[in-house]
């Protein structure tokens, strides 16, 4: 009989904890209603083949969804949590105790974002701006977990970045001497 | 080679091209022209160039050779170059490419440098897709981040350190000092960071979980802070205050109060604060007052709390919200295995999803309501189940069936209400039931004996109404096969008796077996049941005959086979029908199925309560009615005499006393269902032959056994006559052999066994 090492009890639910190592948010998409990605944001390190995969079977589930369902899905065993604004889908795949609800309230918190900083968001600003989107997306959500809760100071950090981006470029413009 | 247009005007070219060929020769233009671009000397150009390749990468065209460019601008000392650098960082290099690595001195530089602005761009891009290596690496750095900076950078170390953790849980412990002081700060974003830091150090560490028990009541009063604030416009939503932070405090609440008395007693009190004082009318309200009843229900709260709880949940249930109403019976599903009653009050609502538009909603509640099944609600609940198989989805279907089978299995009131459940069920979603269906129904009827009348006639009117439904058909086919006499008879107390003629059952019959939409299974159930039917009506046995007979060439070789040997039954032996189409005994669901030769002794065992019943049913057999005897008795060969005891305990004590296995000779029990058993095992349910082979030394399996068709089947009283049956035993290895005979018979209505045992075989008989 080979010796099995001796564990404490104490470590044992750990253990199976351990192998959560994956992170609680894995992936942020954003698609048009034929389907077009307009944003990808990955926080797990995956092959290009199979974010492309992931990606497929998201468009092709949320968009069969009827009108008026529950915003809520199963895939694998991860929770999908997606919601239509305007033109554009937002959807997001979490780990399965994650709080949908509170993942709702975190894709219309991003939305508000864009809305406050595009004014009017449509999703020709998203397509012609996307640097701009990710941006903004970096200012609220870092590693999948949100990072700022308050409105104001994301769009204050936003501006800000951008005010040091035009006086660089101002800078840039002006002749060496 | 011109300049490339910028950005915005690419992407107008793109999306103007009228087909794919057109988009991929613009890209391929673009990128060709940005490949230059990037082998030029710095031209003010690169962060332009790198976006528009960002944007092809997001249509999916290939990219990598942007990578370096990333590399190249990351090191760039302007701000806007390093921007786009790490944004392409972010989305083009993932910790598998090596050139993530080369990226790692430009972060630690910028880890330190002057405009907080560039800071957070490190440290997003280290928190996204930093590699084990450069968490190593870079840990310190964060750790110094973490105590002395302002609280934009904090808020951002504290997620990069969770990161971090993520990727190499040992320098969890570089990070516990630091992580707890973050607790005492006032600002947001820095809390809801040092909150989520804490929950990952603790969920991976349980000497960090033990320490950060201490700090649960700090963590109290900064949830009641904000629950009992008034409004603060910056992180107000919907009413509640912070409702991301509230719900990360709640989760860390609940890792540190599970399986922990005094942990969760120093949250009850919040808890029912929480529950109490949030206002739900918006998904704000409702995510933290989610949170809070799945920690409630998480860590050892008070029962008054767990009612409470559950109480909420009950409220979920009623919300317009679709979204609500699923999370609530997710979150009811969880529980109802532990607190079953206090689920059971929503019973109604639960039910009342079923008929919710949402096939979301409707498969949770379909879920919830099976397992809320229980022998008290077991009516009302089968009626909504049975309401709901009626217009259900179609993929929920067959898990809708095989959960009504179960719960009508262990629940059932009576066996009448189990009957009619499972007909009701064929007759609504027969194509979508499990195939141990059929045999199951069948045995549940054997064993329903004062039902056969009331079930033959339920059957019979399902079947001249529709024959598509296969499981269905196969049950009826066998009822009226079995019981078709009670149906002739045209009295029933149990429901209105049909009054229907041999020609009208033989018609429905014949239906099916010349039906297209019979399978061949269940033709082959019809056929034997015509066949039945030639021992249980008078009239038209000839009809009988020639349908059996047209079998015989049927192209169906099972059909045929059949048709052949009920021909043979016809003719040859047909001084054995009746015997052998005998109403079946009650079959056993855990008798041995095709067990000639083998079995173990409990299998004796197991006949014992078929037996008994064979005195409950109606035998067609007249009286008088004696079976053969095993001519190995030898000289004892004089009829029984009648016993009218029935032992059946002696079973046992021989079984046990013969050390050596058990032959079961009893192929006629364990035939299937539709399958008459061949002449010479089995006359009728009242013969049987137990023979017991004594031995020590070698497997039973040697000797072969082969037992011939007994002469009759009636041995006249009073000494006039004897019925003799043959048994043919092979024993190749020439051992000794004792052997013990048993045989029971009818005599007057009594059954009756005989035991004797022989010890020896004259010699030569080897």
């Amino acid at each position: 009989m080979p010796q099995v090492p001796e564990i404490s009890m104490a470590l044992l639910p750990f253990i199976n904890n351990y192998t959560h190592l994956q992170c609680k948010m894995r992936f942020l998409l954003l698609f048009s209603r034929q389907g077009k990605l307009r944003l990808q944001k990955w926080f797990t390190p995956i092959p290009e083949r199979e974010k492309k995969k992931i990606t497929r079977d998201m468009t092709t589930m949320v968009l069969a969804r009827k009108p008026r369902s529950c915003n809520f899905l199963h895939w694998k065993d991860l929770k999908i949590v997606y919601k239509r604004y305007a033109s554009l889908y937002f959807c997001c795949g979490l780990d399965a105790e994650e709080n949908e609800l509170l993942a709702l309230e975190m894709l219309h918190r991003y939305v508000e974002l864009l809305d406050k900083y595009f004014g009017n968001v449509c999703e020709l600003d998203i397509i012609f701006n996307f640097e701009k989107a990710y941006f903004i997306l970096d200012e609220f959500l870092l590693g999948g977990e949100v990072q700022e809760t308050s409105k104001l100071v994301v769009a204050r950090s936003v501006e800000a970045s951008d005010m040091l981006q035009e006086t660089m470029e101002e800078y840039m413009s002006k002749p060496a001497f | 080679m011109s300049p490339s247009v910028r950005l915005q005007e690419m992407i107008r070219v793109i999306r103007g091209a009228r087909t794919q060929g057109e988009e991929r020769g613009v890209i391929q233009r673009e990128c060709a022209a940005i490949r230059a671009q990037f082998r030029q000397a710095d031209n003010g150009t690169r962060s332009h160039n790198l976006a528009k390749l960002l944007y092809v990468h997001m249509l999916g065209y290939p990219a990598h050779f942007g990578q370096m460019e990333c590399v190249r601008l990351i090191a760039s000392p302007r701000y806007n170059e390093k921007r786009v650098g790490y944004l392409g960082a972010m989305m083009l290099l993932d910790e598998k490419q090596d050139a993530s690595l080369l990226i790692t001195n430009s972060i630690k530089n910028d880890l330190s440098h002057s405009s907080q602005y560039v800071q957070s761009l490190a440290l997003c891009t280290l928190g996204c897709m930093g590699s084990a290596e450069m968490c190593r690496d870079l840990a310190p750095e964060i750790d110094r981040l973490l105590r002395a900076s302002n609280s934009y950078i904090k808020k951002k170390a504290a997620l990069c350190a969770v990161h971090i953790v993520r990727k190499v849980p040992e320098l969890g412990e570089l990070f516990t000092p630091a992580s707890r002081s973050l607790l005492s700060e006032k600002n947001h974003g820095v809390l809801h960071g040092a909150v989520v830091l804490i929950t990952e150090l603790c969920e991976r560490n349980p000497e960090t979980l033990e320490q950060f028990r201490k700090a649960v009541p700090e963590l109290v009063q900064i949830m009641k802070g904000l629950v009992m604030s008034g409004y603060s416009p910056e992180h107000n939503v919907a009413g509640i205050s912070d409702p991301f932070l509230q719900v990360r405090i709640l989760r860390l609440l609940r890792i540190l109060g599970r399986n922990n008395e005094t942990a969760s007693d120093a949250v009850n009190d919040l808890l029912a604060q929480v529950a109490t004082n949030t206002d739900s009318s918006k998904t704000a309200g409702s995510a933290v007052l989610y949170e809070t009843v799945l920690t409630v229900m998480d860590i050892k709260s008070e029962s008054g709390l767990r009612v409470l709880a559950v109480n909420i949940l009950g409220r979920f249930l009623l919300n317009n919200d679709r979204n609500i109403r699923y999370i609530s019976m997710t979150s009811l599903q969880k529980i109802v295995q532990t607190d079953h009653n206090a689920v059971q009050r929503h019973r109604g609502t639960i039910v009342d999803c079923l008929k919710d538009q949402d096939a979301s909603v409707k498969r949770r509640a379909l879920e919830l309501s099976l397992a809320l099944v229980s022998a008290v609600n077991i009516r009302s609940l089968m009626k909504e189940l049975l309401l709901f198989l009626s217009s259900c989805p179609p993929e929920l279907r067959a898990h809708t069936t095989s959960g009504i089978f179960n719960a009508a299995e262990r629940y059932a009131p009576s066996q009448r209400w189990h009957i009619d459940t499972i007909l009701h069920v064929l007759t609504t979603a027969g194509g979508d039931v499990r195939d141990e269906t059929v045999p199951n129904l069948i045995q549940l009827i054997t064993t329903a004996t004062e039902l056969h009348c009331y079930t033959v006639h339920k059957l019979y009117r399902a079947l001249i109404a529709d024959i598509s439904v296969q499981s269905l058909v196969q049950v009826a086919c066998w009822c009226i096969g079995e019981y078709g006499d009670l149906l002739l008879r045209g009295e029933c107390e149990e429901t209105e008796p049909v009054q229907v003629a041999e020609d009208d059952v033989l018609d429905a019959l014949e239906t099916v077996l010349q039906s297209h939409m019979s399978s061949p299974a269940t033709r082959g159930f019809a056929l034997t049941a015509t066949m039945k039917l030639s021992t249980r009506i008078t009239h038209n046995v000839d009809r009988i005959r020639s349908i059996v007979s047209i079998y015989g060439s049927c192209i169906d070789v099972e059909l045929q086979q059949r048709a052949v040997e009920y021909n043979a039954l016809f003719k040859k032996y047909d001084h054995m029908r009746a015997a052998v189409l005998e109403r079946m005994p009650v079959i056993d669901k855990s008798s041995p199925g095709h067990t000639n030769g083998e079995s173990a002794g409990g299998s004796i065992k197991e006949m014992e309560p078929t037996k008994r019943t064979q005195e409950v049913v109606l035998p067609q057999e007249p009286a008088n009615q004696v079976c053969d005897l095993l001519d190995l008795l030898g000289g004892s060969g004089e009829p029984p005499q009648p016993s009218p005891a029935l032992s059946t305990t002696a079973l046992g004590p021989v079984s046990s006393t013969a050390g050596g296995d058990l032959l079961d000779l009893l192929g006629g029990l364990d035939a299937p269902l539709d399958h008459v058993t061949r002449p010479g095992k089995t006359l009728g349910p009242n013969y049987r032959l137990f023979m017991t082979f004594v031995s020590h030394s070698y497997p039973p399996q040697s000797v072969q056994l082969q037992m011939k068709a007994p002469s009759g089947d009636v041995i006249p009283a009073h000494g006039l006559g004897q019925v003799t049956q043959t048994v043919l035993l092979n024993n190749p290895n020439k051992v000794s052999l004792k052997m013990r005979v048993r045989v029971c018979y009818t005599s007057q209505d009594f059954v009756c066994q005989d035991t004797v045992q022989i010890d020896s075989f004259p010699s030569p008989a080897w």
